[in-house]
This record gives structure tokens, C-alpha cells and sequence, in this order.
């Protein structure tokens, strides 16, 4: 078993094995800790246009992922839509939302790091995965010179792959070969990617599965009782 | 008709002589932690004021509490998309420093500081990053007994719509405290604005909390509060806020902000609402119309169907007598010498206020005041305070209500005059304003001597419908952090069988060497 194997073989189920189990472990016994952690209190400046322009691009590069790699390849063309098309829609999208969550993440970054106030109170791990989030923003940034040559070249092979591997790993059928042939900035993405989910019950990103759509549904007073309800 | 209880205060302004009591008390035993040196559950504010946070009462600028848009009740600061749209980052958050950035001092330096001509300072430290500050340029009492320019003062809310340059003069200058804690309104904004359904309203007392388990820091909440009340720790990244003292008033004690005041100025009770109608009183169309609509909310007690519609809906025997003796009611809706904070924030808020009579000795016995029939006791719109301040303060800047409370308390005093100094009771005064010697009698006993059992009638609460076993309950509950106060969570769980559904009894505390 080589390196690439355990990367792109065993590696990933670590990762979401921790991240589901870790989530739900966190979420059960340890929810006061459950939080987005928001500083907006200490310090305001600049954080409508950061946080925004962070929060949009990330969330909206994640539902790109999902779309990309983890929908059937089989419904892209369904609706009519060409692997060429595909892959320049990737391509616009991911730039656009990628420079958005760059430069919000860049400001929320440089508060984090300098802005006193941040920097004492914040706790380490904060520090580190943005840290990390951003490292694996500019890898995602980095990929898209290369896909826009190979898009150039009408050849959505290293897209295909890419979707294949991650339906591979996701129908527990791993096949790390799938990635032999992609570009190296694309494999550094990736494992950047999945150590995300690594961290993921361990840091503050855990409030985006709390993302409070139920608002919307409930009535605006609650009220709870003692009774013993039926 | 739905009635419920509601645990409701009142605060005698008249009485109020600023001395942060209640403040210390609170801060001692609920927000002495690190994430809250900034959060006073209870503060008393010198007025006129900016307060605490800076220009609180302003809504241009903090879109808190509710207004009528279309005909309908919505929030100010937009509905629950825009709420939504807006958590990435809230616009209307205060930031720490419109409370104030907390400080310490390094005492230690006035101790072990080296020999030198000076002596040796104690610096300002923010408690946030532990740094010295060069200097303290704002705090929790910042205006107290009106320090300040006139001009910044000046910039308090209760000014619109007054000429207030007069009041710059030495000699027309007023002043009162306002001490203010949660309101636990009835229609509160701060449960409506909370994304994920972690602040509520207990059904039982009506106290609003915030579920520490459940609170995920979207920090609606802080700005939705219209009076600001609710606090964000910034080390925890929770909502938190005046509990109303729940593990006393449970208890049947008052909360100890109450307990500890010096003056006797704060009354503890409940009182009956009809909660269908809640809603209508709260989307009055004319601002000025809602203390009449948040007074009509109140149910008699003693009013048999009351009674027994109180009973179907689940309040005990015991809550109804404990209302038919509450000093709320008799204040509120009684005698009506008692108003909510800012009704036109429309949140319909529970802690109501007595106004203070503000009367100038010297100039009565200088005869320069109009006063009543007595020629002793002087007319409520010739005193120190501006009745349309109070207004402003209270009814939405409607002043008649205001004017005739004053008058009532000035009766009272001027028959308990008539009586404990001519000897002879003088009713003029009471047939003017249509009181009878019996309610300034009673009025009297509660305002002015104010005994302990007449200020706080709390009923017990009956943690044994929910519990199994509610002796193991006793001494447990307080600012815990989980939903030990009721059922806040689901019971879809990893490992349910591990999951409680109240605190575990504590394991008796070690006998000391001695004791064994």
C-alpha cells in the first residue's frame, strides 16, 4: 500500500468517520459548546463586508463542491448541460465565490491575527483552521489556471475523474488510482479538503450544521412548559 | 381567554435614592464571570442620560423591540429573512465599547512597585486583553448624579419633543434615577428574534431565559431587546441575561436585587393576563394607546370566571390568592401609579414604574410653587421633573396619565399630613383626584412603610409536575449550563440511556474531621 493509496484510500474515511461520529458526539454532550464563537461584539469594523464576503463565498463554494462531485454526473446531462459547459461553470463560479471568500477571508484573517482585542481572547484552534481555510482556498484558487487549460483544450477528463473518485469513496468502493493522473495542486486540495472535515467537530465550524432554516417555520414566540405534555 | 401568571415588578422611583445596591447584588451573584465583567442584569442609570448601553432608548439607531408595519406587528429590525440574511453579520449589534470596555486596576503595582519620590499608581487593565489602558473614558455609571457636559447628557431620548435648553440652567436642572433590569415582557423581542429557538418564556411565571445548551451566539437577541438587556458573553459566546432569579422566586424568595434594596422601593408579585388577547394589545395602532391596551390585558382575580378559567388553564389555587394579594396589581391596575418602561417598544414589558414626585421644599416655603388645598403640598406639574419627560419616559409621552398618578401620590400625602400633623384628616385633596381614605390608607402602607410580606408576594413554584423526584431537585437549579430548568432539547440522542432528563442528585457534601 503506497502513500497515495492511504491519501486518497483510507484517509478520506478517517476524516468523515471522525467528522459524522465527532459531530454527533460533540453535539450530544457537549452542546454549550456548540456555537459560532462570534467576536462581532468586541470589535464591528469592517465585519458586514468580511464576514458576509466570507460566509457567502465559503457556503456557496461548498454547495459548487457538492453539485460538482457528489450530484450524478448523469443528471448534469440530463439537463442538457455538456461536460464543457460544465466545467466553465465550475470554472466562473469557483473564481467568483473563491476571490469573494478570499477577500473576506483575508480581512477576518488579518482581525484574527492583529486586531488585539481578537487576537488575546481568541483560543488557538480558531487561529489554526482559518488558518487552514484559507491555505485550502488558495490550493482550490490555484487549481482553476489549470482547469481553465485543460477547459482550453476541450478535455473535462481530470473533472471526471476528480466526481468519479469522490463517488467512489462515497459508495465505499475507494479507488485512489482515479487521481493517478490529475495534476499534483489538485491532490494538495484535496487532502487540504479533507482534513477539514478532519477538524471539523473540533473547531467553530460545527454552527453550520445549526444554520437555523427552522426559524423561518416557527411562530415567533416560544414557550415552554413544566406540564407534562400528554 | 387564556390566562396565564406572570412574575411582574414594580419600582418606586419616588423612593429610588441611587445607591447601586441592587447592581453590586446582581453582579455579585450572576455576572461576576469572565465574557460578562461588561453585562449589568441590573443597572440604575442617572437621567437625564444617555445610559447604559450609550442612547439604549434610541431605536433609529438600534431597530430593537417591535413597530407596525402594513397594519401589522413586526420587528424593527425586519422580519425572520432578513434576519436570516443578516447572520453573517448583524448590523445593529452593539459593540463593547457602547457599553463599556471593562477594567480592573493593578493593585498589585501600589504594593510591590519600586522605591520612588512618586508614589506608585494603580493602572487601568482591560479585562478583555489584559493590557493597560491609558484611559477609562467610559463605564457602567458613567453620567451617575449627572456628571457630564449638559450637551452629551442632553442627547437622552426623553428630550424629543421638549425645549430642553432651559433645563441647562442651574436652577431648572432635574434629576432621577432609573434602575432597570430584564423586563421579561410579555411579548418579548428578544425570544422573537432568536434564530434558534434558545431564549423562551416560561409559561408558569412568564421569566424569560436564554438556554444556554441551545443558544448557538446567532446575537439577534442582544439588538431585538429593545432595552438592551440582553447580554452576549464574549468568552462562552452565549446569550445571557437577567434570570429574574428563578431558583428564589421558585422558592417563594424575591429576586435578590429586591431583596437587597436599601430603599424598599422594588415589589415582587404576579398578576393574571388573558394571553389571546396579547397580540391585540400589543398591535394598538397609536403608540400613545398602548399602556391602556397593556393594562387591559390584566384580569381581575377575584372575578369568579376569571377563577375558574385560571384553574382550567393550569394556574394553582395558591397563584390566584397570591394575585388577589399581589402589591403589582394594586399599584398597576388599582390605583394606576404605576407605568411600563417605554410601552411604545410595544414588547409589552413587566417591570412597571412609580413616578417620581420631585417637589422644591424652598420654594413651597417661599411660597413660590402653586400648591394644593393644603397650601403645603404643591401641584404635579409645578415640580422639579418635567411631567412630559416622565411621559416620555412612560406613556409614550402621554402626559395625563402621568399627571394624575403624580396627583394620587400627592393626595396621599397631603391627607397623611392632614392626619400625623393637623391632627385632622383633610379629604380635599383625596376628593379631588377621587381616591378614598381607605386606598390612601392602603396606598400609605405599601408606598410608605412598605413591610417585607406586603413588597414580595411570591408564590411557590410546583417542580413536582415535571419532576420525579424533586427533592433531589432542591439547591440545584441557578445559571447552570444546560436546560436543567426545563426541557430544552430532544431526546434524539447518541447514547439516550445516558441522557437525564434533570440534574442528578448531588452527592451530600464530606463531613469535615471534626464532624465525624
Amino acid at each position: 500500500m503506497n502513500i497515495k493509496t492511504i491519501v486518497f484510500g483510507v484517509y478520506p474515511y478517517i476524516a468523515l468517520t471522525v467528522f459524522i461520529i465527532g459531530s454527533w458526539l460533540r453535539f450530544d454532550h457537549a452542546q454549550y459548546t456548540w456555537k459560532t464563537d462570534s467576536t462581532q461584539l468586541l470589535s464591528k469594523a469592517n465585519m458586514v463586508l468580511a464576514s458576509n464576503f466570507f460566509h457567502v463565498g465559503i457556503l456557496s463554494i461548498f454547495l459548487g463542491h457538492f453539485a460538482g462531485l457528489v450530484l450524478p454526473h448523469g443528471l448534469w446531462l440530463a439537463l442538457g448541460i455538456s461536460d464543457m459547459q460544465h466545467q466553465w461553470v465550475a470554472i466562473i463560479a469557483g473564481a467568483v465565490f473563491g476571490t469573494m471568500c478570499l477577500l473576506g477571508g483575508v480581512m477576518l484573517w488579518m482581525r484574527r491575527m492583529f486586531n488585539r482585542r481578537i487576537a488575546v481572547t481568541g483560543r488557538r484552534m480558531d487561529k489554526f483552521i482559518l488558518t487552514w481555510l484559507m491555505l485550502t482556498l488558495l490550493l482550490g484558487l490555484a487549481t482553476i489556471p489549470v482547469s481553465i487549460g485543460h477547459a482550453n483544450h476541450g478535455d473535462p477528463a481530470v473533472m471526471l475523474a476528480l466526481s468519479d473518485w469522490v463517488k467512489s469513496i462515497l459508495t465505499l468502493q475507494p479507488e485512489p488510482a482515479l487521481l493517478d493522473n490529475v495534476d499534483p495542486v489538485f491532490r494538495a486540495h484535496l487532502f487540504f479538503g479533507m482534513t477539514v472535515f478532519l477538524l471539523f467537530p473540533f473547531t467553530r465550524l460545527v454552527h453550520v450544521l445549526s444554520a437555523p432554516f427552522g426559524y423561518l417555520m416557527r411562530s415567533y414566540q416560544v414557550v415552554r412548559t413544566k406540564r407534562r405534555l400528554a | 381567554m387564556k390566562i396565564r401568571a406572570q412574575f411582574a415588578m414594580v419600582f418606586n422611583l419616588d423612593k429610588c435614592i441611587g445607591c447601586h445596591t441592587c447592581s453590586v447584588t446582581c453582579k455579585n451573584v450572576w455576572s461576576n464571570r469572565k465574557g460578562v465583567e461588561y453585562a449589568w442584569f441590573n443597572n440604575v442609570e442617572s437621567k437625564p442620560g444617555v445610559g447604559y448601553p450609550k442612547d439604549w432608548e434610541n431605536q433609529d439607531k438600534w431597530k430593537g423591540g417591535w413597530k407596525k408595519i402594513n397594519g401589522k406587528l413586526e420587528l424593527n429590525a425586519g422580519g425572520k429573512v432578513k434576519k436570516i440574511v443578516q447572520i453573517f453579520a448583524n448590523p445593529n449589534l452593539p459593540q463593547i465599547d457602547d457599553y463599556y470596555e471593562p477594567f480592573t486596576y493593578d493593585y498589585a503595582r501600589l504594593q510591590n512597585a519600586p522605591l520612588s519620590e512618586a508614589a506608585p499608581t494603580a493602572r487601568p487593565v482591560s479585562q478583555i486583553t489584559g493590557e493597560k489602558m491609558d484611559k477609562i473614558t467610559w463605564g457602567p455609571n458613567w453620567e451617575d448624579d449627572l456628571a457630564g457636559e449638559f450637551h452629551k447628557r442632553s442627547q437622552d431620548r426623553n428630550f424629543s419633543n421638549m425645549e430642553k435648553e432651559m433645563f441647562k440652567q442651574f436652577e431648572n436642572t432635574f434629576h432621577m434615577y432609573l434602575p432597570r433590569i430584564c423586563n421579561h415582557c410579555i411579548n418579548p423581542a428578544c425570544v422573537a428574534s432568536c434564530p434558534s429557538g434558545a431564549m423562551y418564556k416560561r409559561e408558569e411565571d412568564g421569566i424569560v431565559l436564554a438556554d444556554q445548551d441551545r443558544c448557538r451566539g446567532w446575537r439577534m437577541c442582544i439588538s431585538g431587546c429593545p432595552y438592551k438587556k440582553v447580554f452576549y458573553n464574549w468568552e462562552s459566546g452565549k446569550a445571557e441575561k437577567c434570570i429574574g432569579c428563578y431558583p428564589r422566586v421558585e422558592s417563594g424568595m424575591p429576586t435578590v436585587c429586591s431583596e437587597s434594596c436599601v430603599g424598599r422601593i422594588r415589589y415582587n408579585g404576579i398578576i393574571l393576563y388573558d394571553a389571546d388577547k396579547l397580540l391585540d394589545a400589543a398591535s394598538v395602532d397609536n403608540d400613545q394607546d398602548l399602556y391602556k391596551a397593556h393594562l387591559d390585558l390584566f384580569v381581575d382575580p377575584y372575578d369568579p370566571k376569571i377563577i375558574e378559567q385560571a384553574k382550567k388553564d393550569g394556574v394553582p389555587e395558591h397563584w390566584i390568592e397570591a394575585a388577589q394579594k399581589s402589591p403589582i396589581y394594586k399599584m398597576a391596575v388599582q390605583w394606576k401609579i404605576a407605568f411600563p418602561l417605554h410601552p411604545e417598544f410595544r414588547t409589552l414589558p413587566m417591570i412597571w414604574y412609580v413616578p417620581p414626585l420631585s417637589p422644591v421644599q424652598s420654594q413651597i416655603d417661599q411660597k413660590k410653587l402653586p400648591t394644593e388645598a393644603d397650601g403645603v403640598i404643591p401641584k404635579a406639574d409645578a415640580m422639579r421633573l418635567p411631567v412630559k419627560y416622565l411621559a416620555n419616559l412612560l406613556t409614550a409621552g402621554k402626559e395625563e396619565y402621568i399627571v394624575s398618578a403624580l396627583n394620587r401620590m400627592i393626595a396621599m400625602r397631603s391627607y397623611q399630613r392632614s392626619v400625623h400633623v393637623e391632627g385632622k384628616a383633610d379629604t380635599r385633596a383625596l376628593d379631588a383626584v377621587g381616591m378614598t381614605e381607605d386606598m390612601a390608607k392602603e396606598m400609605y402602607r405599601y408606598l410608605a412603610i412598605a413591610n417585607y410580606e406586603d413588597r414580595f408576594v411570591i408564590p411557590t413554584s410546583h417542580e413536582e409536575i415535571r419532576l420525579d423526584d424533586y427533592h433531589g431537585f432542591q439547591g440545584q437549579n441557578g445559571f447552570s449550563f444546560g436546560a436543567d430548568a426545563s426541557k430544552g432539547y430532544g431526546t434524539f440522542a447518541l447514547f439516550p440511556e445516558r441522557r437525564t432528563e434533570s440534574m442528578e442528585p448531588r452527592e451530600p457534601a464530606p463531613l469535615a474531621e471534626d464532624d465525624r
